[in-house]
């Protein structure tokens, strides 16, 4: 049984700040079909088209018929332990100061063997449900779960090398006067975070849910303004130090494709708030949340990105909106790979249209606010980078892998 | 001796005092607010250029970005609807010599503590003139709330109806356009007008009399509790900008103290 995580004491002022170590971290190009699987959470091998089979590890042609033709596809992840050991000192400089460290021996169900890290309540001959999850170095590994719930079992200390929980982290919510900002603060808290700063801007402007959102457990209420740089500077200043996971829920959806806005007002509000303000929040808070990656139980862990889908591909009927939230998503691509020495990932959450006044002429499916902090601490909880939330933005990643054009055409009827 | 080198003497001696009715320009002074739908006046923001490091290793300076009509700042007639066909009512074809004008300042602030909604009406001002004189021709009138004391949340005072701020009723603005010929208005809060004034008739009395008959506005004065009831010469010039409706601007009083 996994012991419960103790709430980590304040840190001795005296002591060095562990600085963050990546486990080796090269992967054939091939291989990355697991980092691909592992980025969205799901467990996918090869099999080949021709003959069936299941290949691990990653081969670039069939073992059993030769043939080239070896895609990556969703597989059931179920399989038995055969044999588990414990690895006690490591010439690697990662694991040499993360040892004990304990890995097995798997036969999956579906046919190939693997050597993965093993959960802490995984012994030998159980069943297990294997998981590809996205190490410190940002690459696929395989980590062998119990096959059901077991008490306190997100706590493994392995499993949380690879996850980004909120348990005892702290959190920064960048923008509290949203229904999705009040959500996610509610989630986090829900989710153990032992503080939520949630940044408020213009506090003289009054907002739904003011009276209720200091009540929220561990909340700190903060004056920040992601379009004032000076501001961004001031609040990281204060708490960069202290920001472990940090969710970035400034919005600004309008209504509107490019030709026909008048001016360019709107345009710049859009990229002001999402644009410049993700990249005042890189620059601010990005560097000390790198620099604190490995600062134990509640190191930095990740930078939260909430996008449209349509950062994919643009739905003209809010076309500007879209093109300045691709902007966000290229943006996130560069921070994903300026975090990842310090092994803080970059979780971007896709949705489609939210349950708010912003999107009041689109017929439903909506994704309610609410669903989307769920899914955001559920995105954390098991260490993925690419969450798609919600009926809408599951069906543009569908049909986005299938017929691109078809898609354009379609979004733009 | 000329007049202005009595001036220049008047200023170096002290007997005339140069007193600051602005606001600092920060990214934090509250802008007016509109409905979210409609287009928004852009807050002052600041980036720093370089400050002596690798970006300007010498210099220190920054890009700032604002609306025109952001923190303290001179409303030109074309701002307003009822002005945009006048001659010279843009903030670049205005005649420099109206960026100096005399000033009368009435004191509303008791009135304006006791009720933010407060209305400046024609027999408040018929009783300032009892004790102050008639309001002389092509002189600004500056309506002194204190409300630039005020902590932002009560200056901008948003209520879910809006926000609450004193202002003029449209008679008296009519009237001191028509009756006293005043060179403009101006205020300590967001507009020229009442924060309810969207609820008046017309709405926005002081921006539709006084920019309808070319005349100018001030707003986000601070500091008018410094100035006398008349006798202050207000240097207000806006930046030349074309074609613009306002400008954020420096505004300066000059008023002559007692030796």
């Amino acid at each position: 049984m996994t012991e419960p995580l103790p709430r980590p004491r304040r840190k001795d002022p005296l002591r060095k700040t562990r600085e963050p170590l990546l486990p080796q971290g090269v992967r054939s190009r091939t291989a990355h079909g697991l980092t691909a699987a592992a980025a969205e959470g799901r467990f996918a091998l090869q099999v080949c088209f021709d003959c069936g089979f299941t290949l691990y590890p990653p081969r670039d042609a069939c073992p059993r018929c030769l043939s080239a033709r070896v895609p990556f596809q969703d597989v059931p992840p179920e399989g038995t332990v055969l044999a588990e050991t414990t690895i006690r000192t490591s010439t690697d400089v990662y694991f040499r100061e993360r040892t004990p460290w304990r890995i097995g021996t798997i036969v999956l169900d579906c046919g190939p063997s693997f050597v993965a890290h093993l959960h802490g309540d995984v012994t030998e001959q159980a069943r297990i449900r294997m998981t590809l999850r996205l190490d410190k170095s940002g690459n696929a590994v395989a980590i062998a779960m119990p096959a059901g719930p077991t008490p306190n079992q997100q706590d493994d200390v392995q499993l949380r090398e690879l996850t980004c929980d909120p348990k005892f982290r702290r959190v920064l919510i960048t923008d509290g006067r949203n229904a999705t900002g009040q959500a996610m603060a509610r989630a986090m808290a829900a989710a153990g975070a032992s503080i939520i700063f949630i940044g408020i801007a213009d506090p003289w402007k009054p907002y739904p849910g003011e009276a209720t959102l200091r009540d929220i457990q561990g909340a700190e209420i903060v004056t920040l303004d992601i379009t004032n740089t000076q501001s961004v500077a001031d609040v990281a200043g204060e708490i960069a130090h202290r920001v472990d996971i940090l969710v970035n829920t400034a919005e600004h959806p309008r209504i509107g494709g490019i030709m026909h806005r008048h001016g360019l007002t709107i345009a710049r509000e859009e990229m002001d708030i999402r644009y410049f303000g993700l990249l005042r929040l890189a620059q601010h808070f990005g560097p000390t949340m790198r620099a604190r990656g490995a600062d134990g139980v509640n190191a930095a862990a990740a930078f939260v990105n909430l996008l449209s889908v349509h950062a994919l591909i643009n739905w003209p009927q809010y076309g500007a909106f879209s093109a300045a939230e691709a902007a966000c998503l290229s943006a996130a691509q560069a921070l994903r790979a300026e975090l990842r020495g310090g092994g803080v990932k970059v979780l971007n959450m896709f949705t489609g249209p939210l349950d708010t006044e912003w999107f009041q002429l689109v017929p439903p499916p909506k994704l309610s606010p609410a669903a989307l902090a769920a899914a955001t601490v559920d995105a954390l909880r098991n260490g993925i980078e690419d969450a798609y939330v919600g009926d809408i933005a599951q069906d543009i990643r569908s049909r986005l892998d299938v017929q691109p054009k078809a898609l354009e055409r379609e979004l733009g009827q | 001796m000329s007049a202005l080198t009595d001036f220049a003497t008047a200023l170096a001696a002290g007997t005339i005092r140069v007193i600051d009715l602005t606001n600092t320009l920060t990214p934090e002074f509250p802008t007016i607010v509109m409905p979210p739908e409609l287009g928004q006046c852009a807050p002052f923001r600041i980036e720093e250029i370089s400050r002596y490091d690798e970006r300007g290793p010498a210099w220190y300076w920054n890009n700032f970005s604002m609306g025109e009509h952001t923190g303290t700042h001179f409303d030109a007639p074309i701002h307003w609807v009822t002005g945009k066909e006048l001659p010279g009512n843009a903030v670049d074809t205005i005649p420099p010599a109206h960026f100096l004008a005399p000033a009368c300042v009435i004191d509303c602030s008791a009135s304006a503590a006791a009720d933010p909604d407060f209305v400046l009406t024609i027999p408040f001002v018929e009783a300032w003139e009892t004790d102050h004189g008639r309001i002389p021709p092509k002189s600004w009138v500056l309506l002194r709330t204190d409300w630039h004391k005020r902590p932002r949340k009560q200056y901008v005072n948003l209520l879910d109806d809006g926000p609450h701020s004193p202002g003029p009723a449209p008679a008296v603005v009519k009237w001191l356009v028509e009756e006293r010929d005043v060179h403009g208005f101006g205020t300590e809060t967001i507009g020229t007008d009442a924060g309810q004034a969207a609820h008046f008739n017309p709405p926005y009395p002081a921006h539709h009399y006084m920019h309808g008959r070319g005349r100018y506005g001030l707003q986000c004065l601070a500091n008018l509790d410094q100035l006398p009831p008349t006798g202050a010469l207000i240097l207000a010039a806006p930046l030349k900008i074309r074609q613009g409706s306002g400008s954020p601007l420096r505004v300066l009083a000059l008023i002559e103290t007692t030796p």
